[in-house]
């Protein structure tokens, strides 16, 4: 689902500017343009063919094994862990996983990194983080096997991609954008049906990024056409920030809201103070 | 003639005089000095709420000397970077600045939002002490009906405070409550453009909030205040039953100085939980809210929680749309949200209201009541106000179903539907355990009074039954039968030490405050010590 998505994003702008580039308008002779037609139309062609390629089902790239080092290295990994549910050749098993073509390194990443995947068997509403079974490294490497074979989103490289980021307008961006369902807080909150936003807490800047990018499960994909990678970047250093950032009114009360200060003004407030009505007044 | 020596020790009596010759005040001041007030920790409840109101009137002036209820835009440019450069109302920018930047302004406008907490708190449970205790028959259905707009007071008060700031949570709520009133039919229309001035969110609204906020809730509800005072000294108060305490005088202690240094007392330690709370427990945090935009929404908005039950009705009300044809082509439709909004608070306005003369016109009660009843004894009235206490607990709890929801991991639409079945099925529930428990005290009380009190002393009869001692509570005559006692509506003895059977307890919460009584007769308790007895084997010895 997400390969129409990022296939909008990356695929076609690319081509119609190339397109446009050679149908510039200087006025030649008939040969002339006859020549260029046929030249335009080879070209397209190539074109065309060239992101056929580029976007073919596994497949046919696994006719073509130039898989680069790293990508071999993560089609071992995931050939004994993923394979089973995701196919062998990514292109998803019916009525278990799907297909994984065109999602990009980055879904793997953020899916591996933060212990998603492999998927626990009985399914849950909703596959949950938990301890990652692979190293950052060899989350890369299977990364690096599924954008080879589909192509997809990427993350730029480095772990500090807050790097260069506005907190301000991030913050801006993150409560228009993610509040609705992380809450402003980033700590998270209720969807229907048992489904939940996580608590962003412990993501890093690398999932925080690849998580916009990719979507998962209930979350909407952030392309690049909707949040711009500088966005990104003030929304991740926004989100950092926060988890640094002490609360100066007291003990924040885990950033709740109002339902906490209830809890405390009944058991806390009033309960302290009635003690007090029993010490002064007495009970006859 | 010479000038006498100043006479000190006789100035405090000779000015008083002269103040009393001019202003005639020594007679209504040694009334009210001398107003008796019974001495039972339930009758402080009230004064909780008139204390946080206090500490609301100083902490709220405070904040209305940086407060600027603007809605003119602002770029920021204070101390907190994650805003910094973002456009705003003055009204957040100066409620950021309060927080920030004016030296303990934090700490007041925390003090103030825990203080209206209290309040509202202090008010609901002082209204269940007076339901349930029956303090509010006649003559003092008026104070019970005054206590009622207090608390709907002390709503909109709050409301209002809470929308000031302008924060995306505050806008969030009164987007809220402009689509409630837009959802009344008619008039709803009419009803919120002359509030806001316009569409919501209009560039009036702020101002008029503040007015409403600071001036006129305030003062009213002060005037209401005074009159909630003023008849609670003429009528005088109520009190339980007990030795020496009829329905015709009142035994507690004087107003001045015994009662005058326990409210004294008790409104510095309420000021002192408040300041606490306000240091200690971050509330309200603002500036993580960000300025009210309309495309702001977050997870986990909630209203303050004496808001709360009304969020709740609407997150339980189906969403049922009421469709009235008009004329062909053309019908009416009433939102959902009128239900749960509009007719339900209209509702829990109403029935508090007539509550006291529905009851006596149920129980055909003319007369006057001093004395208070105990819950027990009334098992009807006992056993509606736990009906509505359920009703509203379920409807609180709604209100923040989404922070339970996430937080104990069951699913959102789990809790809905919980919440609905809840409203139905608890209440009634509530109403029968309420009921029956109420007759098992009452027949358990008689049962003391015929009886006695148990004493855990078994003993075994030659026929080989065993049966339990009971110390009666009345002389018995010739036969050792008790004397019939009557219930006079207050606590029965039931347990030994109550009839004296031990020392009695030593007063004093921390630490006693007296010094042991000597027992009159050194070994001569009324239960006897038991016999020493022999060892009890399993007989192989
Ligand atoms: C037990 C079966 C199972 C195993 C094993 C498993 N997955 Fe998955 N995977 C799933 C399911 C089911 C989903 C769909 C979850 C959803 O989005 O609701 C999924 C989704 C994904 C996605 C997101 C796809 C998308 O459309 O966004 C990625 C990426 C992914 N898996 C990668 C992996 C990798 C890499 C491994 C091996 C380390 C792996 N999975 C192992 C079951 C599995
Ligand atoms: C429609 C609701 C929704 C919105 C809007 C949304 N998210 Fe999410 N987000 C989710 C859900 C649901 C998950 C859990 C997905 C999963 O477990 O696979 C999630 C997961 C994440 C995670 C992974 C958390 C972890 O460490 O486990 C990050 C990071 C994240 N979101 C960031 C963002 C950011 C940044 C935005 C705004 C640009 C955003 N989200 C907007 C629903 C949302
Ligand atoms: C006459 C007395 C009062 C005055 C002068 C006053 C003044 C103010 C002012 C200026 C603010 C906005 C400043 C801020 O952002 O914190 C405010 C906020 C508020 N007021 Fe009052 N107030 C009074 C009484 C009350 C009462 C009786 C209640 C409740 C029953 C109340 C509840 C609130 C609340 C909940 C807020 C929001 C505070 C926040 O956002 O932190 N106030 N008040």
């Amino acid at each position: 689902m997400t390969f129409d998505d990022s296939a909008g994003a990356a695929g076609p702008p690319r081509a119609a500017r190339r397109g446009r580039l050679f149908a510039g308008p200087v006025r030649r002779s008939r040969l002339q343009r006859r020549l260029f037609a046929g030249v335009r139309l080879l070209l397209a062609l190539v074109v065309v063919g060239g992101i056929y390629t580029a976007f073919a089902p596994g497949s046919q790239a696994e006719d073509t094994p130039k898989l680069s080092e790293a990508a071999q290295l993560g089609k071992r990994l995931y050939d004994q862990s993923c394979a089973t549910c995701h196919g062998p050749n990514a292109q998803g098993v019916k009525d278990r996983a799907p297909s994984l073509i065109g999602v990009g390194s980055a879904d793997v990443e953020f899916q591996v990194e933060t212990g998603r995947m492999p998927a626990a068997r009985p399914q849950q509403a909703q596959v949950e983080r938990k301890q990652p079974l692979f190293t950052v490294e060899q989350a890369q490497q299977m990364g690096a096997y599924i954008q080879e074979l589909g192509g997809g989103p990427q993350l730029p490289a480095g772990t500090n991609l807050r790097e260069g980021g506005d907190i301000a307008k991030g913050g801006q961006l993150f409560r228009v954008n993610c509040a609705s369902c992380h809450a402003f807080s980033t700590n998270g909150g209720a969807l229907s049906s048992g489904k939940y936003a996580p608590s962003l807490k412990p993501a890093t800047d690398r999932e925080i990024y690849a998580a916009m990018l990719s979507g998962p499960q209930n979350m909407p994909v952030f392309g690049d056409n909707q949040i711009t990678p500088q966005e990104k970047r003030d929304i991740i250093a926004y989100i950092q920030y926060q988890k640094g950032d002490q609360d100066p009114g007291g003990f924040g009360l885990g950033r709740y809201g109002p339902v906490p200060e209830a809890l405390v003004i009944f058991l806390v407030g009033m309960v302290s103070i009635m003690f007090v009505t029993l010490w002064i007044a007495g009970k006859s | 003639m010479k000038q006498s020596k100043l006479d000190l020790a006789g100035l405090p009596a000779k000015a008083a005089g002269e103040i009393d010759d001019r202003l005639q005040v020594s007679s209504p001041l040694r009334r009210l000095l001398n107003k008796v007030f019974p001495d039972h920790w339930s009758f402080l409840l009230g004064e909780i709420a008139l204390y946080s109101f206090i500490v609301l009137l100083l902490t709220g002036t405070f904040l209305t000397l940086w407060f600027d209820p603007s809605s003119n835009e602002v770029t920021y440019h204070g101390p907190y970077t994650p805003l910094q450069g973002i456009p705003m109302s003055r009204a957040y920018e100066s409620a950021l600045q309060l927080s920030f930047e004016v030296r303990g302004g934090l700490i007041m406008r925390q003090m103030h939002h825990w203080a209206a907490l209290l309040f509202m708190a202090a008010i609901v449970v002082h209204m269940l002490r007076v339901f349930f205790t029956g303090a509010f028959r006649k003559p003092r259905e008026l104070n019970w009906i005054i206590g009622v707009l207090l608390f709907w007071l002390g709503f909109v008060e709050g409301f209002a405070g809470y929308s000031l700031p302008d924060d995306a949570l505050s806008g969030t709520g009164l987007r809220i409550a402009s689509a409630i009133m837009l959802s009344i039919p008619v008039i709803g229309s009419w009803v919120t453009t002359s509030l806001f001035g316009g569409e919501f969110p209009g560039h009036e609204i702020l101002g008029r909030l503040y007015i409403a906020h600071v001036l006129l809730v305030p003062a009213i509800l002060l005037g209401l205040i005074a009159a909630h005072m003023g008849l609670l000294v003429k009528q005088k108060h109520t009190q339980w039953p007990g030795p020496g305490r009829s329905n015709d005088n009142v035994v507690g202690i004087r107003m001045f100085p015994g009662f005058a240094a326990k409210a004294g007392g008790f409104f510095m330690i309420v000021f002192g939980v408040i300041a606490l709370l306000g240091g200690l427990f971050q509330i309200n945090p603002i500036w993580l809210f960000g300025p009210y935009e309309a495309a702001v929404v977050s997870a986990a908005s909630q209203p303050d929680w004496y808001v709360m039950f009304l969020d709740g009705s609407t997150r339980l009300m189906p969403p049922w749309e009421a469709r009235f044809p008009l004329w062909p082509g053309h019908h009416y439709t009433l939102p959902p949200l009128f239900w749960p909004t509009v007719v339900l608070p209209g509702v829990l306005t109403m029935l508090p209201l007539f509550y006291p003369f529905i009851e006596a016109r149920k129980f055909k009660s003319k007369a006057s009541h001093h004395l208070l009843q105990r819950p027990r004894d009334v098992p009807t009235r006992t056993a509606l106000g736990a009906m509505a206490l359920a009703f509203y607990i379920v409807l609180l709890i709604s209100g923040g179903n989404d922070v339970i929801a996430d937080k104990f991991d069951i699913s959102l639409n789990a809790m809905t539907w919980a919440g609905r079945v809840g409203l139905l099925v608890l209440p009634p529930l509530a109403y029968w355990i309420t009921y029956r428990a109420c007759l098992g005290l009452q027949q358990h009380d008689r049962e003391v009074l015929a009886h006695g009190v148990e004493t855990g002393i078994i003993k075994r009869l030659p026929n080989g039954a065993f049966v339990e001692v009971h110390q009666p509570l009345a002389p018995v005559d010739e036969h050792g039968h008790p004397a019939a006692l009557p219930y006079a509506g207050w606590v029965v003895p039931k347990k030994m030490n109550r009839v004296g059977a031990l020392v009695p307890t030593i007063k004093g919460f921390f630490f006693p405050i007296e010094e042991p009584a000597k027992p009159a007769y050194p070994s001569e308790a009324p239960v006897s010590p038991a016999p020493t007895r022999e060892g009890i084997t399993s007989g192989k010895q």
